[in-house]
């Protein structure tokens, strides 16, 4: 398990920047790759749980990929993947512990998802596709390159859904009483999980629109 | 040595699970005052929520201390077992806050007396009796706290909660607009049977057999969560009959 070369690549090349740039934008996990969008239809109501909801997701992320990779040369090939998901449930069960401790109402109000992290195919995809044939930095940056594109894409839909499903942001009324009194209302339908998709959509729309290379034919 | 043979995968395998199974139980075993705490202070909250006072979770313990002039543990004979007051007991030595409903359900179910928590709160000159109940919804365990006043008869305010009712039905049981339906509802009947109050599917109005002043209104898509609502409160409140007969 030698994780040094002859010559050291610098820790910030362009190389690695990319491992954290790419998943923000071209290889988003969840507006180019359509993984983990089960998520992100359940913790899209309010803002505050999908902000707990993507830290928690990357640092399980950033913390199993490390992890994965270290063991990389150990793992037994037949066993790989219970190997992985045993790597996935501690972490969570970590981040669900901890949480139950530091944070517990957030921890109410996202109740079974934090335990469902483990069954977030982000996850698994990056510990089979990256960790298991790259060195720890790497995977680490790919991690957390993976879980803010994740998390950017989360608090997006979030943000939308929590504005005009309650007229709230961060629980903080914004839209002035006067709105309300020429007959605008809190649009129900934005609080149900199909609005979630619309706003993945919208966003995937947008993002592929501007950018002709992420069509596919 | 062959990283494919079945004695490294074992070997591999058992050390792995024997790691993980250390890390998660000390961090389990170092969390676990915290999380008390924790649920301490929501009970708490839950407690002083049924006669409306409303708190974060960090008042709540203040806030408990100052309105909660007593707790008291009964039987379901009626009979007193213990009285905490001011700090210390003043009978008996069980806090009524440390007691878990679910042991004592299952402790009377097998024919015990059980030891039942009733909590004493003053505001305003008024005094209130909390009762907290137990039961089961469609999914899992729900629970609640019923403030009765000084009557013993009248519902004062009351708050629901649950583990996994279904989310947009069952689980609106733990929001205002169904705890506050209960709000002046009587347990007993005019000639003074228990009669606990109902959740009534499709409406008290439209019905006669139970009285308006015993029943709410259900909520629609959610008929066995709001049964299990019903069989709750007729279960627990059901074990307070003799000592409130007593008190009366």
């Amino acid at each position: 398990m030698s994780t040094d070369t002859k010559e050291r690549e610098p820790l910030f090349s362009p190389k690695n920047i990319k491992l954290l740039t790419n998943p923000i934008h071209k290889d988003n996990p969840i507006t180019a790759q359509v993984l983990g969008i089960c998520s992100a239809l359940a913790v899209t109501v309010k803002l505050e749980p999908a902000i707990v909801m993507s830290i928690s997701v990357m640092v399980v992320l950033a913390a199993g990929n490390v992890i994965i990779s270290l063991l990389r040369n150990s793992i037994p090939s037949r066993i790989r993947i219970i190997v992985q998901l045993v790597v996935i449930a501690a972490l969570v069960i970590l981040v669900d512990q901890v949480l139950k401790a530091f944070a517990y109402e957030v921890s109410k109000q996202l109740s079974v998802f934090v335990g469902l992290i483990i069954t977030n195919c982000i996850i698994m995809g990056r510990f089979e596709a990256f960790a298991m044939g790259n060195k720890p930095w790497p995977a680490l940056l790919d991690g957390i390159g993976n879980g803010i594109g994740y998390g950017w894409v989360l608090v997006a839909v979030a943000f939308f859904r929590e504005l005009f499903g309650s007229g709230t942001f961060f629980g903080m009324t914004v839209i002035p009483k006067s709105v309300f009194d020429f007959g605008y209302v809190n649009n129900g339908l934005v609080i149900l999980p199909p609005m979630a998709l619309f706003a993945v959509a919208a966003i995937i729309w947008i993002q592929r629109s501007r950018d002709k290379e992420l069509i596919e034919a | 040595m062959d990283k494919n043979s079945n004695s490294y995968i074992f070997i591999y395998a058992s050390v792995m699970v024997i790691v993980v199974a250390i890390v998660l139980s000390s961090v389990s075993g170092a969390l676990k005052p915290l999380q008390l705490k924790n649920k301490e202070m929501e009970k708490m909250q839950n407690i002083l929520s049924s006669i409306g006072i409303e708190t974060t979770p960090k008042e709540a313990i203040g806030l408990y201390n100052m309105n909660v002039k007593k707790e008291i543990v009964i039987n379901t004979e009626g009979e007193v077992i213990s009285v905490y007051a001011d700090g210390k007991f003043e009978k008996g030595d069980i806090r009524a806050f440390d007691i878990d409903l679910k042991k004592q359900y299952a402790a009377i179910d097998k024919g015990g007396k059980g030891a039942l928590p009733i909590f004493e709160i003053e505001q305003n000159g008024k005094k209130f009796y909390v009762i907290p109940v137990r039961g089961k919804g469609l999914w899992g365990p729900i629970w609640g706290n019923v403030a009765l006043e000084s009557d013993w008869n009248t519902i004062y305010g009351t708050n629901f909660g649950h583990e996994g009712e279904t989310p947009g039905l069952g689980a609106e049981i733990a929001d205002a607009p169904f705890s506050d339906k209960f709000k002046g509802k009587t347990i007993f009947d005019a000639d003074g049977k228990f009669v606990s109050v109902a959740v009534v599917k499709g409406g008290v109005a439209n019905q006669s057999k139970i009285k308006a002043v015993n029943g709410v209104d259900a909520i629609s898509g959610s008929t066995l969560t709001c049964n299990g609502v019903t069989e709750m409160l007729n279960h627990s409140l059901g074990l307070y009959v003799e000592y409130i007969k007593k008190n009366k």
